[in-house]
């Protein structure tokens, strides 16, 4: 039944294709001027990172070249926060009646999804300034372990997504698990005031931090680009969830005219049937 | 030299620029791709950005 509906879509997508030009064009993508710009931005600034961070930045007195990792691990930690912060927030959202709307739930897949790739990348980063500074990449310490449990805890999001049910039953479940796997960000971040750990106590926001010239502002530059590729990255990524809805949507409706056709072939017994079919293989009710 | 490069400090720093900066070119080229393949089977007046 799937691949009858699937096959249905994309006879009706193709048609859709050949109407609106079925030669790529350069409005069909879903950039736009300002996110091109935006992405040049955040190019320029990756080159200004790199170069700043390899080659701007003296070697650290107590951490030597091991520093250099740090303005990569840094920021992919800060943006951890704001992109799982962002997606509890919309989770909130979607939950509470006034406010709901699938967008909301679009808005923190979407967020989750770059925030998941974000928790691995300060994960990687994180291991190799252990190798460097530690001797070894791995250790069993408060804040790298919840780390690691926030990783695993928002590929459980990310597998709870994957679970049958219609829009709103999958929406609401990963709500639910996003608000309670967010619970884990404030045991991350106070994890080494909370617990004796070989990992630092938090630099920038301690009272005398002695932090300063180069170092400061090739983290800033590095927060910077980091939170722009983000918001590039969420631009993008929310409208390829606008367009798998419409295409899903299109599918549906395809499968439901095949179906009244077949219904109407045989007298009327397919349409039942196949109505539940149609729930079945895309997952949303009609 | 690879295997000395590896041994050292540097290559270990450089490794984690490239994973870095390759994630997000990686993730970057998956979501624009998949983009212009939906967008080809959207119309425009569905696409409120264009």
């Amino acid at each position: 039944m799937r691949s009858e509906a699937a096959t249905a879509a994309q006879a009706t997508s193709a048609a859709s294709a050949s109407s609106i030009g079925a030669t790529p064009r350069r409005r069909d993508t879903t950039g736009t001027r300002a996110t091109r710009f935006l992405g040049l931005v955040v190019i320029a600034l990756m080159g200004l990172l790199v170069f700043l961070g390899l080659v701007a930045s003296p070697q650290d007195v107590n951490q030597g070249d091991a520093v250099r990792l740090l303005y990569l691990h840094v920021p992919a930690a800060e943006m951890t926060y704001v992109a799982f912060g962002v997606a509890a927030l919309c989770s909130a959202a979607y939950l509470w009646r006034r406010t709901r709307s699938m967008a909301w739930d679009r808005v923190a897949n979407a967020s989750v999804e770059i925030g998941v790739v974000l928790c691995a990348l300060m994960l990687i980063s994180g291991s190799l300034w252990g190798r460097l500074t530690w001797s070894q990449f791995w250790t069993w310490d408060a804040r790298v372990t919840s780390s690691a449990l926030l990783f695993v805890m928002f590929l459980g999001y990310l597998a709870v997504r994957t679970l049958e049910g219609t829009n709103e039953q999958r929406a609401r479940r990963s709500a639910v698990v996003c608000l309670v796997a967010i619970l884990d960000v404030p045991l991350v971040h106070y994890s080494v005031d909370w617990f004796r750990t070989v990992h630092q106590r938090p630099t920038f926001v301690v009272k005398g931090s002695n932090i300063e010239g180069i170092f400061r502002f090739t983290h800033f530059v590095g927060f910077t680009t980091f939170l722009l590729a983000y918001i590039w990255l969420m631009l993008h990524r929310n409208r390829v969830a606008m367009l798998e809805e419409i295409t899903e949507s299109t599918m549906l409706e395809a499968a439901i005219v095949e179906r009244q056709r077949e219904g109407a072939s045989d007298g009327g017994r397919a349409v039942d049937a196949g109505a539940g079919a149609v729930v079945g293989a895309t997952g949303v009710r009609p | 030299m690879l295997a000395t490069l590896i041994k050292t400090n540097l290559g270990t720093i450089l490794g984690a620029y490239v994973v870095v900066f390759g994630s997000f070119a990686l993730v970057a080229w998956r979501i624009v791709t998949k983009g212009k393949r939906l967008a080809r089977q959207v119309p425009p007046e569905d696409r409120p950005w264009t």
